[in-house]
């Protein structure tokens, strides 16, 4: 793995092509790249469109492992292209080939619509109407003790890069699943304190597509580059709405605004907001 | 909710069969070796007097028919998840509902009418 | 939304048993699924068969002799094998998906450890249970031979 010594290597890059304008199916094209100790795959796609092939198309941003926008198949694992290095991989051959489970737009690049609106369904925020006051015109925060903070922190950390809903085997035959991802946001979101939106998430998750299409193969947390952990999330969150329907549920006291607990004295360490831009009708 | 009602059950179902398929499977084909369920005597657990000791005996009749429901709604849940996972319409997915309630309560009925008819037999 | 011409990407049920380096839940899923059915299988048969009781011990003789005398038997074996793993794992996933087995949740720090770490121990042991119940249930089918079965 990673403590592997690396030796500089020329990399043959079997890289699935399509191009909407010409080409009626995907095709696959070899690149041989001088690789040194290091690189990581996004290197070597850099190195490949400005010495070799401009045309060759893909996403990447923040190349840090923070933006999840360059998501492949390499060597038949979803991961993050920055985030991983070749020779770590291999010394000899990538086959690179974009994220599946998701139409193809060109070469690389994955059309990810179908899972935002996926996400969105899952109504990923807070809802809280019973502090609508507060909400409005915020006097304090909303404490989380370690322990409420933890609840939901890992989940908290996705970035929305689509290798999860890559390697689902559900995913693979049943396109309204909602996936990995979006079931842990809303888990998230149910598993915060602050939150009071259960009974919204609760028909989305609890659907025939819904949570309960996850079988635990664990494939999304096994290719997950930042930890979240998607499969335990789904099944914490499979507990919670089977446990909701036997009307087992601990109502807890929720998380109490501080202005709530000291009256409605602004805490006088929060400076104040910056004027509306938009006029409040 | 009605998923979550359904899955639920499928989950309590699984448990059941677990318990009373597993007693079926000694039964039928341990017991050469384990002999713990002498009422049957020593031969082998599906020679007739030995399934006739079984059918009047009102323990297993009563475990028979709740093994029998638990299977079947668990089975047929189970397949109907799998199918419904294959990206058919909305349409195909009620057909299926149909017609595995229709396959299932048939069974059903077949199953524990033989049940309570073998309590009648004449050894 | 990208407009255009888009093609199609996904898996297919090739999807559900072997594309790339999986772990082994993975095919402790696939194979959860093929011995679902073939037990679902069997036992709309066996309804049928068994039903055969209460129509006296000819009935019942009938059906048994026509078993007895062939390979149907060895599907039986079968059909215990499949049962003894479908079950086992049942229990592994009804502890996991209703009984918190897959831990609570962490801070994730790297390298990171996620749920399939936490059940791992879970596993191994429910695979050990499993070859332990085929063992003697082989034993039983195979070496205390019943008349049945020639």
């Amino acid at each position: 793995m990673a403590n592997k010594v690396q030796v500089p290597s020329d990399v043959i890059f079997t890289i699935r092509r399509y191009d909407p304008d010409n080409d009626e199916a995907p095709h696959y094209e070899d690149y041989k790249v001088h690789v040194d100790p290091g690189m990581t795959v996004l290197d070597g796609l850099h190195v490949i469109r400005e010495t070799q092939d401009p045309s060759l198309a893909w996403r990447y941003s923040c190349r840090m492992g923070v933006c999840g926008s360059c998501g492949m198949l390499v060597n038949g694992r979803a991961m993050l292209a920055c985030n991983n290095q070749i020779l770590d991989i291999s010394n000899r051959r990538l086959l690179i080939a974009p994220l599946p489970n998701f139409s193809i737009i060109k070469d690389l690049v994955p059309d990810l619509g179908l899972m935002f609106d996926k996400h969105r369904a899952l109504h990923p925020y807070l809802i809280r109407e019973s502090d609508k006051e507060e909400m409005e015109n915020p006097t304090g925060e909303y404490e989380q003790s370690e322990k409420e903070l933890v609840r939901y922190l890992q989940f908290s950390y996705c970035i929305r890069c689509g290798c999860c809903m890559a390697a689902c085997p559900t995913l693979a035959t049943d396109d309204s699943y909602l996936g990995p991802m979006p079931l842990a946001q809303g888990y998230r979101w149910n598993a915060d304190t602050r939150d009071e939106g259960f009974d919204d998430r609760r028909s989305v998750a609890g659907d025939t597509h819904g949570a309960y299409r996850c079988h635990y193969a664990g494939e999304c947390s096994n290719v997950c580059p930042k930890g979240v952990d998607p499969a335990r999330a789904i099944q914490l969150l499979k507990t919670q709405l089977v446990k909701d329907y036997f009307h087992l549920m601990k109502k807890g006291a929720g998380c109490q605004s501080q202005s709530s607990r000291t009256g409605n004295e602004r805490n006088p360490k929060i400076p104040d907001p910056p004027p509306f831009t938009v006029e409040k009708t | 909710m009605r998923e979550t009602k359904w899955w639920a059950w499928h989950m309590i179902a699984g448990i059941v069969i677990f318990v009373l398929l597993g007693l079926h499977m000694l039964i039928t084909h341990f017991d050469d070796i384990l002999g713990w369920f002498n009422v049957l005597g020593p031969s082998h657990a599906i020679e007739w007097q030995n399934v006739v000791a079984r059918a009047q005996d009102v323990f297993f009749a009563a475990t028979y028919i709740i093994l029998l429901v638990a299977a079947l709604f668990h089975g047929l849940y189970g397949a109907r998840t799998i199918i419904c996972e294959m990206n058919i319409g909305v349409g195909v997915r009620k057909f299926v509902d149909v017609l595995f309630w229709l396959v299932g309560l048939s069974l059903l009925i077949v199953g524990t009418w033989a049940a309570i008819a073998s309590m009648a037999i004449k050894v | 939304m990208a407009e255009g011409k888009h093609y199609p990407n996904k898996l297919g049920i090739a999807g559900w048993a072997f594309r790339g380096r999986w772990g082994v839940d993975r095919y402790l899923y696939t194979l959860h699924r093929i011995t679902g059915l073939g037990l679902l299988l069997y036992f709309l048969i066996h309804i049928i068969v068994t039903t055969s009781r209460a129509f006296g011990p000819e009935a019942w003789a009938q059906w048994m002799d026509m078993f007895a005398h062939s390979w149907i038997g060895y599907g039986e074996y079968l059909v215990f094998l499949a049962f003894a793993f479908h079950a086992f794992n049942g229990v592994r996933l009804v502890i996991l998906e209703l009984f918190g087995g897959v831990g609570k949740p962490i801070e994730p720090i790297y390298p990171y450890k996620t749920s399939l770490n936490t059940q791992r121990p879970l596993m191994v042991i429910i695979i050990l249970i499993i070859v332990v119940v085929v063992l003697v249930g082989s034993y039983d089918f195979f070496v205390h031979t019943k008349p049945l079965f020639q």
